[in-house]
C-alpha cells in the first residue's frame, strides 16, 4: 500500500497551486515604487576592436535617466570564474578577465556595451537603439579547432592563445594507456560531436537593482539557482559590497537549468545603476537575448577510442575533447568539461586505464557552462556510443557487452579518481529490459516493417556524479567556492515548522518534498511545514540548487537541524514528563515515556519551549530553533539503464521516438511522483538533444538559429509516453536519507538511447556503412548519411 | 515595436482610402506583421486594421461550385466550413500553425505576404485559384512571382480567392522541426482538363507549380507515374534545416505522397 504522507508518499506539489492558478511571483512580477527601467546595448558582431560609444543623442531622449558606459565602471571588478583548471603541465588555465561592459573590443554577438536607463522601457530601447557604438570588426574565431591554430586571431589580445587549458587526466596514467592500446586486440574509435544547446528556460532572467540610501542597503532580486552564490561573487568581486549590506532575493524562479547558477553581467549592472541613480532599476531579458546572453550547453567534440581484449572486456579509453569556452570564461565554465566530465569517463564498467585529455578554447561565441547534467551527458554520450559501436564491431549483442564490464562489487575505485560507494547495475538493466519490453521487440519491427518503417532499438547505461560535493575534494581541484548547504528549522509556539534552506527551488518541487521529510521525522502532518528558500535575508548561507544535489545535501543539513530540534524537544518533554530524555521516544508526534503510557503531544513540548513556564531554564535555553551545515564525504552515484525504440521513415529520415523506457537507481525516493516528473522533464530535453537542437553560428558568428523559428524545443508531440521505473534502490551509504539525486539523469541517459536506435535502425535496414550520425538527429541530416 | 497609427474601417472603401497613403500597411490577423512590429524590423506610420470588414469574411459556393473564401476569413473558419465542399483546402487551412494562428491569420494576409513555407500559397496556386482584389482578378498563375513578392499592387485589399474544387486533391506537409511551417508541402490537384502540383517550402522562388509531375500525373494519375522524375537542386532552398538537394528530394516523396493520399 502506497503511503500517503512523509517520505515514499506521491504528495501532490503544494507549489503547482500558485503556479498553476497565475498566482506565483516570479521576479518580473516585482514592480518597486520609483522603478525605472534597463536596455542594453549589445554588440552586433562577433568580434570588434570597440573604438568609442557615443551616448550624446540617446543620453537627450525622452524619459532617459542616465546612460552608462563601460567608463563608468571604472573601479568595478569583473565577473569572476569560480573555478581554476591545472593544466596537464602543473600550469594555471589561462583566465581573462570579464568586465560588466564590454572594454577594448567586443567579443560576441550579445556582449553589452551599453546600459540605458529610462523611465519606461520602451524609452529606454528608443535610446539604446540611439547610442552610436564605433566597432572595427575583426576576424571571428569560430571554430575550435582553427581557434588554436597558428596565426588564429585571438579572443582575448592579453592571453598567449586561445587555449584556456590542455587538461590530462590522469596524467600520470598517460603512457601506461597508451601501451594498452598498441596491445590492444581490438580497438574502437569514434570522432563525435555534443553539439551546442541553448537552456531555454520558461522564465527568461530578469534583475531588479535597489538601493536605500539612507541604509545604504543593496538589495538585488534576480532569477538566480543560487542567490547567496550571486551575493558572495557580485558583492565581493564585482561591486565591493559587504555581504551585511546586500540582499539577493530570487523569488520564483521558472526553470534554471543551469543557466541560472552563474552571476551575469545585468545583474551587477543593475545593482550599480540603483545606486549610482538611487533607484530601482529593472531589466527584463527579451527571449531573443536570452539566445546571446545566457550561458550555453555542452559545445565538445571528441575523439573516444575503446581498447578490448579478445573476450570484449574493456582494457583502457582514451579520449580527446575540444571544449568550447565561448568569448569568455562563465562562473563555472572550466570545471565541466574537465571534473564534471573526466570523472566520469569510467561509466558502468570496469576498465583499469583511462586518460581524458580536454582542450578548453575561447571563440566569439555565447558563454558555455553548466547545462542540465554538465559534462555528464557528454561522457555518458561518448562512452555508450563508443560501447555501442565497440559490439558491432566485434559482433558481440551490446547488452552483453555491458554487462560482461559491469562493475559489481561496491565500493568501486575508477581509475578517474572517484569512488561509487554503491549500485546494482545488472538490475537496472534486468529492470530496463523487463519495462521496455525488449523480447517484443521482434514483433514490433515487424509490425514497423510492413508499414514501410525502418525500426530500431537502442540501449543504454548511465552513471552520473550527484550531490556535489565534498568541499574539502572540490577545493583540491580548483573550486573557489565550499559546496555544503544550510538549513535552519524555526518550529514555532504552536507547534508548526518553518525550514529555511539553501537549496533553491525552481521548479523541483522542494517545499512538497522538503517538508514531507521533516513530516516524518516528527510524525505531523505535511501541511504544519513550510518550506522558505530564495532570499539570503530569510535563509541561512546556501550553495544552491544545481548538480542534482538539493535533496542529498540541502536536504542533508536539513535532517542534522531537524535531529537537533528533535534532540532538545526530547529533553524538554522528559522534563514535562519527569522523565529521563533517553527514555523519551518520538512517535507520531507524540513524546511517550518507553514502557508506559505517559505521553505528551508536540504542540505542548513547542509551547512549553516558547511560554517556559514548566521549563529545565538551568539546562537549555528557551525557544526551538537550530540551524545545521552539512558537507558531504562523497559525491551520490545515481546510475540505471535507458531503452529507446524509433521508427525512421527511409523515405524522408525522419525519426519518431515510439517507445522510451528508463530504470534509475536513485537510491532512497521521498516523492515518487516528483521523481518521475524530473525523469520525464530530462527525458524530453535529452530527446530534444538528440533530434532537434541545433546552435548553428554562421561564417560571421551569427546565431543561425536564434529563435523559436529555427531553434526546435521538444513538444509534447515529439515525445511518447514513458516507461519510468525507480524500484531499483541501493541507498547512498554516505547520507542520512540515503538519497542520490534525480534531477539530471534524464537528460545524461538519453540522448545515447535516441542515437543508438537510430543507428540500429539503419544498421538492420543493411546500411552497414552507418556508425554515427551526430546529433541533432534531423530529418535532413538522417535521410544524408543513409545517401551514403 | 515602434509607435505607429492603428486605423480601424468599417468598410471596404474606408479601408482603400486609408491604404492610399504613404506608410500605410494593410493588417489581416497579424500573425507575421505583429511579429515583425515586435521585433522592430518594420516601421510602419499607419496600420489599416482589415478584420472588422464583415464583407471580407466567411466561406460560400459560387453558381459554378467553386469554394470562395473571403480575404479577411481565419484560417479556422475555412477548416470548418469548407470541410464538405473542398476537404483538402479544409484540411490544409486546419493544419496551419496551432489554433491561436489558426483562429487570428487570415487567407489575403497569407497570400499577400507569400512567405515561401506558408501554405496557403500552395493551395491557390494547386487549384488554379482566383484570387480577387478591390480592383481585378487576378489568377494565381500571375499572383506569385517570387518570395515575398505578388501582383498585388501598394494598398490592393483581396477581397476573396475562388477555388475549383477538383476531382480530387491533398496537401501533404513536411514540417520544419522548429516554425512548424513547410519545409516543403506539395499540394495536387486532378481537375478534368488535367493536374495541377504546387510546392511551397522548397524553392528560392517561392511557391511553383512542377510541370513534369503535372503532365505525368495527366497522363496517369498514380505516385508511380512520376517514379522516374526528378528535380534540380539548382534553386531549391539551403538552410540549416535541410540541403537543396534534401528539399529537391521531398517534393518527390511528398508529391508521392499526396496523389496516394488524394487517391
Amino acid at each position: 500500500m502506497p503511503k500517503d504522507h512523509g517520505i515514499g508518499a506521491s504528495s501532490k506539489r503544494r507549489e503547482d497551486v500558485r503556479f498553476l492558478t497565475g498566482r506565483g511571483r516570479y521576479t518580473d512580477d516585482i514592480n518597486l515604487q520609483g522603478q525605472a527601467h534597463a536596455c542594453f546595448v549589445r554588440s552586433q558582431v562577433a568580434h570588434g576592436r570597440l573604438n568609442g560609444v557615443n551616448t550624446d543623442a540617446a543620453a537627450g531622449m525622452p524619459g532617459v535617466i542616465r546612460v552608462f558606459t563601460a567608463a563608468d565602471f571604472e573601479g568595478v571588478g569583473g565577473l569572476p570564474c569560480g573555478w581554476q583548471v591545472t593544466d596537464r603541465h602543473g600550469a594555471p588555465m589561462q583566465e581573462p578577465g570579464h568586465p560588466v561592459l564590454a572594454t577594448g573590443k567586443v567579443r560576441h554577438v550579445g556582449d553589452p556595451i551599453a546600459l540605458v536607463v529610462a523611465e519606461t522601457y520602451d524609452q529606454a530601447r528608443d535610446a539604446a537603439e540611439a547610442v552610436v557604438v564605433d566597432i572595427e570588426e575583426l576576424e571571428p574565431v569560430l571554430d575550435m579547432k582553427a581557434a588554436l591554430a597558428d596565426g588564429a586571431p585571438k579572443v582575448h589580445d592579453d592571453l598567449t592563445s586561445n587555449l584556456c587549458y590542455d587538461w590530462g587526466f590522469v596524467e600520470e596514467n598517460r603512457e601506461a594507456v597508451n601501451k594498452a592500446f598498441e596491445t590492444a586486440h581490438h580497438v574502437t574509435t569514434l570522432d563525435l560531436v555534443n553539439q551546442r544547446l541553448v537552456p531555454n528556460a520558461m522564465e527568461p532572467r530578469v534583475a531588479i537593482g535597489d538601493y536605500n540610501f539612507a541604509t545604504d542597503d543593496s538589495t538585488l532580486y534576480t532569477t538566480s539557482q543560487n542567490p547567496h552564490v550571486i551575493r558572495l561573487l557580485m558583492g565581493a568581486f564585482v561591486l565591493g559590497i559587504p555581504e551585511h549590506k546586500l540582499r539577493v532575493v530570487a523569488p520564483d524562479v521558472g526553470g534554471g537549468f543551469g543557466s541560472k547558477i552563474f552571476h551575469y553581467a545585468e545583474e551587477a549592472a543593475v545593482t550599480f545603476a540603483a545606486k549610482q541613480l538611487r533607484r530601482p532599476v529593472k531589466w527584463t531579458c527579451t527571449r531573443s537575448e536570452s539566445f546571446v546572453t545566457d550561458a550555453q550547453g555542452r559545445d565538445h567534440v571528441t575523439k573516444i577510442e575503446l581498447a578490448l581484449d579478445a573476450e570484449g572486456h574493456f582494457q583502457a579509453i582514451r579520449t580527446e575533447t575540444y571544449a568550447n569556452m565561448g568569448a569568455y570564461l562563465s562562473t563555472f565554465a572550466p570545471s565541466i568539461p574537465t571534473w564534471l566530465h573526466g570523472t566520469l569517463m569510467a561509466g558502468n564498467y570496469k576498465t583499469p586505464l583511462i586518460y581524458v585529455n580536454v582542450k578548453a578554447v575561447f571563440t566569439n561565441t555565447v558563454p558555455v557552462d553548466a547545462y542540465r547534467g554538465a559534462g555528464r551527458p557528454e561522457a555518458t554520450f561518448q562512452l555508450e556510443r563508443v560501447i555501442d559501436k565497440a559490439a558491432r564491431e566485434i559482433g558481440m549483442d551490446p547488452v552483453e557487452l555491458r554487462r560482461k564490464n559491469f562493475i559489481t562489487e561496491f565500493p568501486y575505485a575508477t581509475p578517474v579518481a572517484v569512488e561509487y560507494d554503491t549500485g546494482d547495475y545488472n538490475a537496472t538493466l534486468d529492470k530496463l529490459l523487463e519495462i521496455a519490453d525488449v523480447a517484443g521487440f521482434e514483433a514490433r519491427l515487424a509490425e514497423s516493417k510492413a508499414r514501410g518503417k525502418l525500426r530500431g532499438l537502442g540501449i543504454n547505461c548511465y552513471i552520473e556524479a550527484c550531490g556535489i560535493a565534498p568541499s574539502h575534494l572540490v577545493g583540491q581541484l580548483g573550486a573557489r567556492a565550499g559546496l555544503y548547504e544550510s538549513a535552519t528549522v524555526r518550529v514555532n509556539a504552536t507547534g508548526g515548522l518553518v525550514v529555511m534552506t539553501g537549496s533553491h527551488s525552481h521548479g523541483q518541487g522542494h517545499e512538497t518534498s522538503f517538508a514531507q521529510v521533516v513530516a516524518d521525522m516528527i510524525g505531523i502532518p505535511e501541511n504544519m511545514i513550510e518550506i522558505v528558500h530564495g532570499d539570503t535575508a530569510n535563509t541561512p548561507m546556501g550553495m544552491g540548487t544545481y548538480g542534482s544535489r538539493s535533496l542529498a545535501v540541502g536536504g542533508s543539513a536539513m535532517v542534522k537541524a531537524t535531529n537537533k530540534i528533535i534532540a532538545k524537544a526530547r529533553k524538554i518533554a522528559a522534563h514535562l514528563m519527569e522523565a529521563s530524555p533517553e527514555d523519551i521516544e518520538l512517535k507520531d508526534g507524540r513524546f511517550t515515556v518507553a514502557g508506559t503510557d505517559k505521553s505528551v503531544a508536540w504542540g505542548d513540548v513547542t509551547l512549553a519551549a516558547y511560554v517556559p513556564h514548566n521549563y529545565p531554564l538551568d539546562e537549555i535555553e528557551p525557544g526551538l530553533e537550530e540551524t545545521a551545515f552539512y558537507d558531504p564525504n562523497n559525491f551520490t552515484y545515481p546510475a540505471g539503464a535507458y531503452a529507446c525504440e524509433v521508427e525512421v521513415d527511409p523515405e524522408t529520415g525522419k525519426v519518431t521516438v515510439e517507445r522510451f523506457a528508463a530504470a534509475d537507481d536513485f537510491g532512497n525516493i521521498v516523492n515518487p511522483m516528483i521523481v518521475d516528473g524530473q525523469v520525464h522533464g530530462g527525458i524530453a530535453q535529452g530527446i530534444g538533444q538528440a533530434l532537434l537542437e541545433t546552435t548553428t553560428y554562421d561564417e560571421y558568428g551569427q546565431l543561425l538559429s536564434g529563435s523559436y523559428m529555427d531553434y526546435a524545443m521538444p513538444r509534447a508531440s515529439d515525445v511518447p509516453f514513458y516507461a519510468v521505473d525507480h524500484s531499483c534502490q541501493t541507498p547512498c551509504t554516505h547520507n542520512p536519507l540515503g538519497v542520490k539525486g534525480c534531477g539530471e539523469a534524464g537528460a545524461i541517459g538519453s540522448p545515447p538511447a535516441v542515437v543508438n536506435a537510430v543507428v540500429d535502425a539503419l544498421q538492420r535496414a543493411g546500411m552497414t556503412h552507418i556508425t554515427h550520425i551526430d546529433m541533432p538527429l534531423t530529418p535532413s541530416r538522417v535521410w544524408a548519411a543513409m545517401q551514403g | 515595436m515602434y509607435a505607429f497609427e492603428l486605423v480601424r474601417p468599417a468598410t471596404l472603401d474606408e479601408a482603400v482610402t486609408a491604404l492610399g497613403t504613404e506608410e500605410a500597411q494593410a493588417l489581416g490577423g497579424g500573425q507575421t506583421l505583429i511579429p515583425t512590429l515586435k521585433q522592430r524590423l518594420a516601421a510602419p506610420a499607419k496600420l489599416v486594421c482589415l478584420g472588422g470588414l464583415a464583407e471580407l469574411k466567411g466561406v460560400c459556393i459560387d453558381d459554378d461550385g467553386a469554394v470562395c473564401v473571403g480575404g479577411a476569413t481565419p484560417h479556422a473558419v475555412v477548416a470548418a466550413e469548407a470541410a464538405a465542399h473542398y476537404p483538402a483546402l479544409a484540411a490544409l487551412a486546419g493544419n496551419i500553425g496551432d489554433p491561436a494562428v489558426r483562429n487570428r491569420g487570415t487567407i489575403g494576409g497569407s497570400l499577400a505576404n507569400n512567405d515561401p513555407s506558408a501554405c496557403y500559397p500552395a493551395a491557390a496556386l494547386g487549384s488554379g485559384a482566383t484570387i480577387r482584389t478591390v480592383n481585378r482578378d487576378i489568377a494565381a498563375d500571375d499572383f506569385f512571382q517570387g518570395m515575398f513578392t505578388t501582383a498585388l499592387e501598394d494598398g490592393e485589399i483581396i477581397t476573396e480567392v475562388r477555388f475549383p474544387v477538383p476531382e480530387r486533391a491533398a496537401y501533404q506537409k513536411f514540417e520544419q522541426p522548429a516554425s512548424r511551417f513547410a519545409l516543403v508541402g506539395v499540394f495536387v490537384a486532378k481537375y478534368a482538363d488535367g493536374v495541377r502540383v504546387a510546392v511551397t517550402g522548397a524553392s528560392e522562388g517561392g511557391v511553383f507549380r512542377w510541370a513534369e509531375a503535372e503532365a505525368a500525373l495527366s497522363a496517369d494519375f498514380s505516385a508511380a507515374a512520376i517514379a522516374g522524375l526528378s528535380l534540380e537542386a539548382d534553386m531549391m532552398i539551403g538552410d540549416l534545416h535541410g540541403s537543396p538537394e534534401y528539399r529537391a528530394h521531398l517534393v518527390k516523396v511528398l508529391t508521392g505522397r499526396a496523389v496516394t493520399a488524394a487517391g
